[in-house]
C-alpha cells in the first residue's frame, strides 16, 4: 500500500496532533509538533535519543500529559476524556513498549490472557484460548507458551509484546523503538512482523525508531523529529536526500555507526 | 542557573522534597479509599497476596514469636523471684504479650519482610514500565497491584499477630512448665485473668493500623520508585525504614489512646 493511496482514500487521520508542547523541568522536548497518521499508514518517527519521540507517543495513550497543543485520536480529544473514556480508547490503541514490559510475575501465556481477561467480560476459556493460539501464531511463538518472560530471547520478548497488544485487536499500533539492542536478522524479523501485522490486523501505526532499515522497510512516511520540531517529512528517500545539514549528519551518523 | 533553580523552591530542595513527598503520600492514601469501595474488586488477587504475605512471613514469625516467649520469661524470671512472685509470670507475660509485644513483632517482621517484598515488586514494574503496559491495556495498575497489596496486608498482619501472640504465650508457657510443673490450663487461666477484652480489641486494632501503614508505604515507595535496578533497592529500603518509623510512632500514639480509655 503506497501513503498517498491511504491518504486520497482516507482523508480523515487517524491521530491527528497539532502544535504539541511538552517540557521536564526546564528541559523542552517537543516543541510544536503537528502529526497527522490516516487510516492503514505506517509513520516513522526518526530521531535521535532523547529527543521526544517516545515521549510522543505515551502523550497520544495519555501516558503523559502536553503542556499545550491539541491530540486527537480516533475522532476524540485525548485531553478532554474522562478515565472511563480514556480506557476505552485505550482498548483501541496497542502500545509495544522498547523493552517489551513482559509481566515478569507471569508466564506467556497468562500475559496474553491479562488484558483479555481484565477487558472482556463473560469469555469462556475456549474463547481465551482461541485468542491466545492466534496471537502467538501471528508472531510465531505458539512454542513458548508456557515459558517465563526472563526465559525468552530479546526479540522474543519484543514478539510477546506485540502480541500481548494484538489480543485487544486494535486499530492503532505504536511502537517504541521495536528494533532496538536486537541483532540485523531478528531486527529484519521484527520489521517483517510489523509489516505483517498492518495487513492482517489493519492497523495504522507510529513507529518510534533510530534503526534506518525499520525506518526504510516499515514506513509509508518518515518523519524527523530534531530538537523537539519534525524538520522533515515524506517517504524515506525523500528525507534521506535532503540538504538540512542535521539531517545529513544524523543519516551520515547512522551509516558510519 | 543558580537563579533560576531558586526560583523553583520555596525553602531549599530538600525540605520541599520532604513536604512534597507528604503531600503525595497523603494523596496516595485518599486514592486508596476512593479505589479500594469502587468495583471491579479484584478478590481473586487479594486472596493470593493474602496467601503470598502469610506465607512469606510464617516461618519467621513462629520463630520470632516463640523466642520472644521463652526469653521474656526467663529474662523476668529473676526479678519477680526475688519477691517470690514467679506465681505472676503467666499474667507479666500474657499482658505484655498481648499488649504490646505480638502485633509490634509481627509488624516489624512485616515491614522487613512484606515491606520490602512490595516495595521492591512494584518498584521494579515501575522501572520495567509494567505499570504503564496495564495502564495502556486499560487496567487500573493503582486498583490491580495497590490496592490489593494494601487489602491484603491490612487484613493478614492482624491475623499473623493474633498467631504470634499465641506462638509467643505456648513459648512462654514451655518454660514455665519446665520450672514450675503448670499445667497449660492453668498457665492460660492465670495469664488471660489479667487481660481485658479491650486489651484484645486495641490489639487488633493496633494490628490492622500497622498492617495498612505497611501496605501503603511499600505501595508508595514502589509506585514511585525511578532511577532503573538502584531505585528498586531504594524503594525496598526506604519501604522497610519508613514503614518501621511509623509503626512505632502509631504504637506510642494509640498505647497512650487506649490508656486514656482504660483509666479515665
Amino acid at each position: 500500500m503506497h501513503p498517498s493511496d491511504t491518504n486520497l482514500n482516507n482523508p480523515t487521520p487517524v491521530i491527528s496532533i497539532r502544535g504539541l508542547y511538552k517540557s521536564f523541568g526546564d528541559l523542552q522536548v517537543l516543541k510544536g509538533v503537528d502529526l497527522d497518521v490516516f487510516k492503514g499508514e505506517n509513520v516513522v518517527v526518526l530521531g535521535r535519543s532523547g529527543t521526544g519521540k517516545s515521549v510522543l507517543i505515551k502523550i497520544i495513550v495519555g501516558l503523559l500529559k502536553p503542556d499545550k497543543g491539541r491530540v486527537n485520536v480516533l475522532g476524540q480529544e485525548v485531553e478532554n476524556l474522562s478515565g472511563k473514556e480514556l480506557d476505552a480508547l485505550r482498548l483501541r490503541v496497542g502500545f509495544s513498549f522498547q523493552n517489551s514490559a513482559l509481566y515478569d510475575s507471569m508466564n506467556v501465556r497468562e500475559n496474553l490472557e491479562f488484558p483479555l481477561k481484565m477487558n472482556v467480560k463473560n469469555l469462556t476459556k475456549k474463547q481465551i484460548n482461541r485468542a491466545v493460539e492466534e496471537v502467538l501464531n501471528a508472531v510465531g511463538l505458539k512454542e513458548k507458551m508456557k515459558q517465563m518472560p526472563a526465559d525468552l530471547s530479546g526479540g522474543q520478548r519484543k514478539r510477546i509484546g506485540i502480541a500481548r497488544t494484538l489480543i485487544l485487536k486494535p486499530e492503532i499500533m505504536l511502537y517504541d523503538e521495536p528494533t532496538s539492542g536486537l541483532d540485523p536478522i531478528t531486527s529484519t524479523e521484527i520489521n517483517n512482523l510489523i509489516n505483517e501485522v498492518r495487513e492482517n490486523y489493519n492497523t495504522s501505526s507510529i513507529i518510534i525508531t533510530h534503526d534506518l532499515t525499520c525506518a526504510k522497510v516499515t514506513g509509508d512516511r518518515v518523519a524527523m523529529l530534531l530538537e523537539g520540531r519534525f524538520l522533515k517529512m515524506g517517504n524515506f528517500e525523500e528525507v534521506f536526500s535532503t540538504d538540512d545539514e542535521q539531517i545529513k549528519s544524523f543519516f551520515n551518523y547512522n551509516f558510519i555507526t | 542557573m543558580s537563579h533560576s533553580k531558586s526560583r523553583h523552591h520555596i525553602f531549599s530542595q530538600g525540605i520541599d522534597q520532604y513536604f512534597t513527598d507528604v503531600y503525595n503520600a497523603w494523596q496516595f492514601v485518599l486514592r486508596f479509599f476512593r479505589e479500594a469501595f469502587k468495583p471491579p474488586f479484584h478478590f481473586g488477587e487479594i486472596i493470593h497476596q493474602c496467601y503470598e504475605i502469610g506465607c512469606r512471613s510464617l516461618a519467621l514469625i513462629t520463630l520470632t514469636g516463640f523466642v520472644t516467649g521463652i526469653v521474656f520469661t526467663k529474662q523476668s524470671r529473676p526479678s519477680l523471684a526475688e519477691f517470690g512472685a514467679t506465681s505472676w509470670l503467666p499474667s507479666l507475660i500474657s499482658i505484655a504479650i498481648v499488649r504490646a509485644l505480638a502485633s509490634l513483632v509481627t509488624s516489624l517482621i512485616c515491614s522487613g519482610k512484606v515491606g520490602s517484598s512490595i516495595g521492591a515488586e512494584l518498584g521494579s514494574m515501575k522501572v520495567t514500565e509494567q505499570i504503564e503496559a496495564m495502564e495502556v491495556s486499560a487496567i487500573n495498575p493503582f486498583k490491580y497491584l495497590a490496592v490489593t497489596r494494601i487489602l491484603a496486608t491490612t487484613i493478614t498482619v492482624p491475623i499473623l499477630g493474633l498467631y504470634c501472640g499465641f506462638v509467643a504465650l505456648l513459648g512462654s508457657y514451655f518454660n514455665v512448665h519446665a520450672h514450675e510443673d503448670t499445667s497449660i490450663i492453668s498457665f492460660f487461666e492465670n495469664g488471660f485473668s489479667s487481660i481485658s477484652f479491650l486489651d484484645i480489641y486495641t490489639s487488633i486494632f493496633k494490628s490492622i493500623i500497622f498492617g495498612f501503614t505497611i501496605g501503603v508505604i511499600g505501595c508508595y515507595k514502589g509506585f514511585n520508585a525511578s532511577g532503573g535496578t538502584q531505585g528498586v533497592g531504594r524503594a525496598a529500603n526506604q519501604a522497610v525504614v519508613l514503614s518501621m518509623f511509623l509503626v512505632f510512632i502509631e504504637e506510642i500514639v494509640i498505647v497512650q489512646v487506649s490508656n486514656w480509655i482504660r483509666y479515665y
